[in-house]
């Protein structure tokens, strides 16, 4: 019980730092949203005019700033998200995040599982075969590659398989020339303008996988229990999959869910190099029109989705591992 | 940690020599290339390569090789600095945390653990958007946002360290705390805070980078990121000058490489079942096997004689 209170406290005191820092930031800095506004139509309004625009839309310049954080919190827990004050005036937010939320989900969300589950069997292998060809040279190459700058890996793909070679389209999400539905032509083409996003994010986060699954498995291997398992006369493969292997795959379950909560805001490059709408691109126009109402919402929803994937896998590592239980 | 044995280490060599040629250019760009990397139309534009030009030009006729040396140093100092205050903050953070323990380090931990869980990248947006951009901003946003994974770990170093003998001892001589820390703690965990350093520069090399590929760095100094953003701006990809994509991001790559491969090469020498097998040491392995199988024959005598 003790556990659950102590998370579900933390929980909500890091939402809350998120939130206020959020708040404060913007609002302490040079630029406003009159100032981005007044850029943006290129003094055609005057003055007066924008802000009766923007007041209209919510923006309260002149109210306290206590009284404004307050409706503020109010207003982000309450589900009350307002109205864009930037690139897409008047828009609700709520409209310009449900929009944007299926196309990062799929992409990145699917693209995180893929790279776990293809790096943990690769790193699987590789600490099993040891002093291998594999495990010779996998290693260095992967160090390398994981720290790769990735939008550049963007921008190398373009390169050849849009720019060069044609194969491939290198921005947006699908092709604008198709009707949105459930025809195989509109599901096509959204295959066909992730793909390349998809293996920028493949190729620079499969490396740390395979790299600590590998590392995890060198350790387990050397363990008491696996001797056991050879000594039973168990086969190689059974062994290495339900002895050492679900064991070593322990340590990986967090750094998984933090990869899962990380996945709304961690490839906000991948979706600025390859135009591709989801949350990430809104950011950045948000920031560049000094939309607050947009960038708080997606603040927000960023620390939210790490804190409830964490959350998740500490129940869950509670429930696998009772040594995790102890801890509190 | 001896010097000799990361020279030994094929991967920490190669970063090692990475890293050395970076320091070299940023130390002293002027020998590699002639300066004005900035200017525009210096040159013609989108010219190809050339012994004049070793990558060609930009779409606004500046020499691509030029920009790529004098670049380095902005990168590499802002690296630095980042990663060495941020390593700082994690030692002093982590520690204090441990030794203090009770309210202080509840307190301690807790900030820890919530600027770990904040969306960085995002953050970090915000901050440099609004913050400027001078180059010290930018190592401040970087400190900020990057000093809580190292303060957690050196918090867990110094928990397993509190209750050792040795600075039992030094309590019982009447040291003060903060000697105590300093030169009792601290040099234990030596191995652990020079990878700590690595690493954050590593992550200050690519999140610096990133940043001012979005145009939220200095756009108007030389660095590879910057280039980035003015390449991508000027549709470099699609008007034929893709050098002008490919140098900088590759300069970027190998600079990260080093330090990760100097990374990854401290655990080996820390952890020694990470280390590569050789097929040399492999084959030794087994002919001692053998030999010893053999011996073991003749009697238990001799395979003492052996081993001495």
């Amino acid at each position: 019980m003790r556990f659950v209170v102590r998370r579900l406290s933390m929980f909500l005191f890091t939402l809350w730092a998120a939130m206020t820092l959020n708040f404060f930031i913007p609002r302490f800095m040079p630029g406003n949203p009159l100032q981005a506004l007044e850029a943006r139509t290129r003094a055609k309004l005057s003055p007066a005019a924008l802000e009766s625009i923007l007041s209209s839309f919510g923006y309260k310049p002149n109210a306290g700033l206590v009284p404004q954080y307050f409706t503020y919190l109010k207003d982000m827990v309450t589900g009350q998200w307002g109205q864009s004050i930037g690139l897409s005036l008047g828009q609700p937010v709520r409209d310009i995040v449900f929009q944007s939320l299926p196309w990062t989900l799929g992409l990145i969300g699917l693209t995180t599982v893929i790279a776990f589950l293809l790096g943990n069997v690769a790193g699987i292998v590789a600490g099993w075969r040891r002093g291998g060809t594999l495990d010779s040279w996998l290693p260095s190459t992967l160090v390398v590659t994981a720290n790769l700058p990735y939008y550049w890996i963007g921008m190398l793909l373009i390169l050849v398989f849009a720019t060069t070679l044609n194969w491939l389209p290198a921005d947006f999400n699908y092709d604008p020339s198709i009707l949105p539905g459930f025809s195989p032509g509109f599901i096509g083409s959204v295959a066909q303008h992730a793909v390349l996003p998809a293996f920028t994010l493949l190729i620079t986060s499969i490396g740390g996988w395979i790299l600590t699954m590998r590392n995890n498995m060198i350790t387990t291997v050397a363990e008491d229990y696996v001797r056991m398992a050879r000594a039973k006369g168990l086969s190689d493969r059974k062994i290495m999959f339900n002895y050492a292997a679900r064991n070593a795959m322990l340590p990986n379950i967090s750094g998984f869910a933090m990869s899962l909560g990380f996945v709304l805001s961690g490839s906000v490059l991948v979706e600025y190099v390859f135009n591709y709408p989801g949350l990430g691109y809104q950011l950045l126009n948000a920031v560049d029109n000094n939309d607050y109402p947009l960038m708080q919402v997606l603040f927000m929803l960023y620390t939210v989705s790490v804190l409830v994937a964490l959350l998740a896998a500490d129940f869950f590592m509670a429930w696998l591992d009772p040594r995790a239980r102890e801890k509190g | 940690m001896k010097f000799a044995s990361l020279v030994k280490n094929r991967k920490a060599l190669i970063g090692l020599i990475l890293f050395g040629i970076t320091v070299l250019v940023a130390l002293f760009p002027g020998l590699f290339a002639s300066s004005q990397p900035n200017v525009i139309g210096t040159y013609a534009p989108k010219l190809g390569f050339s012994t004049a030009h070793l990558l060609g030009t930009t779409s606004y006729g500046q020499d691509i090789y030029t920009q790529l040396v004098f670049g380095a140093r902005q990168v590499l100092v802002i690296a630095l600095a980042a990663g060495a205050f941020a390593t700082v903050l994690s030692v002093l953070i982590g520690i204090t945390a441990a030794y203090m323990g009770g309210l202080v380090d509840e307190f301690l931990s807790l900030i820890t653990n919530v600027v770990l869980i904040l969306p960085t990248f995002p953050l970090m947006i915000i901050l440099a958007r609004y913050a400027g951009t001078s180059n010290w901003v930018m190592i401040i946003v970087l400190v900020a946002t990057g000093w809580s994974y190292g303060a957690n770990q050196m918090r867990a170093q110094a928990l397993s360290l509190r209750n050792r003998d040795f600075l039992e001892a030094a309590r019982v001589r009447g040291e003060r705390r903060a000697y105590i820390i300093l030169f009792e703690m601290m040099p234990t965990m030596t191995s652990l805070i020079v990878a700590n350093f690595l690493g954050s520069a590593l992550y200050s090399v690519l999140a610096a980078s990133g940043l001012q590929f979005i145009g939220l760095g200095n756009t108007s100094q030389d660095s590879w990121g910057t280039m980035l953003y003015w390449a991508n701006s000027a549709e470099a990809l699609q008007s034929g000058v893709a050098m002008w994509i490919i140098a900088p991001g590759l300069a970027i790559a190998v600079l990260s490489a080093a330090f990760a491969l100097m990374n990854y090469a401290f655990d080996e020498i820390g952890n020694p079942a990470l280390r590569p097998v050789r097929r040399k040491d492999l084959r030794k392995a087994r002919k001692a096997a053998a030999q010893s199988a053999l011996d073991e024959e003749k009697g238990a005598a001799d395979v003492y004689a052996d081993a001495a």
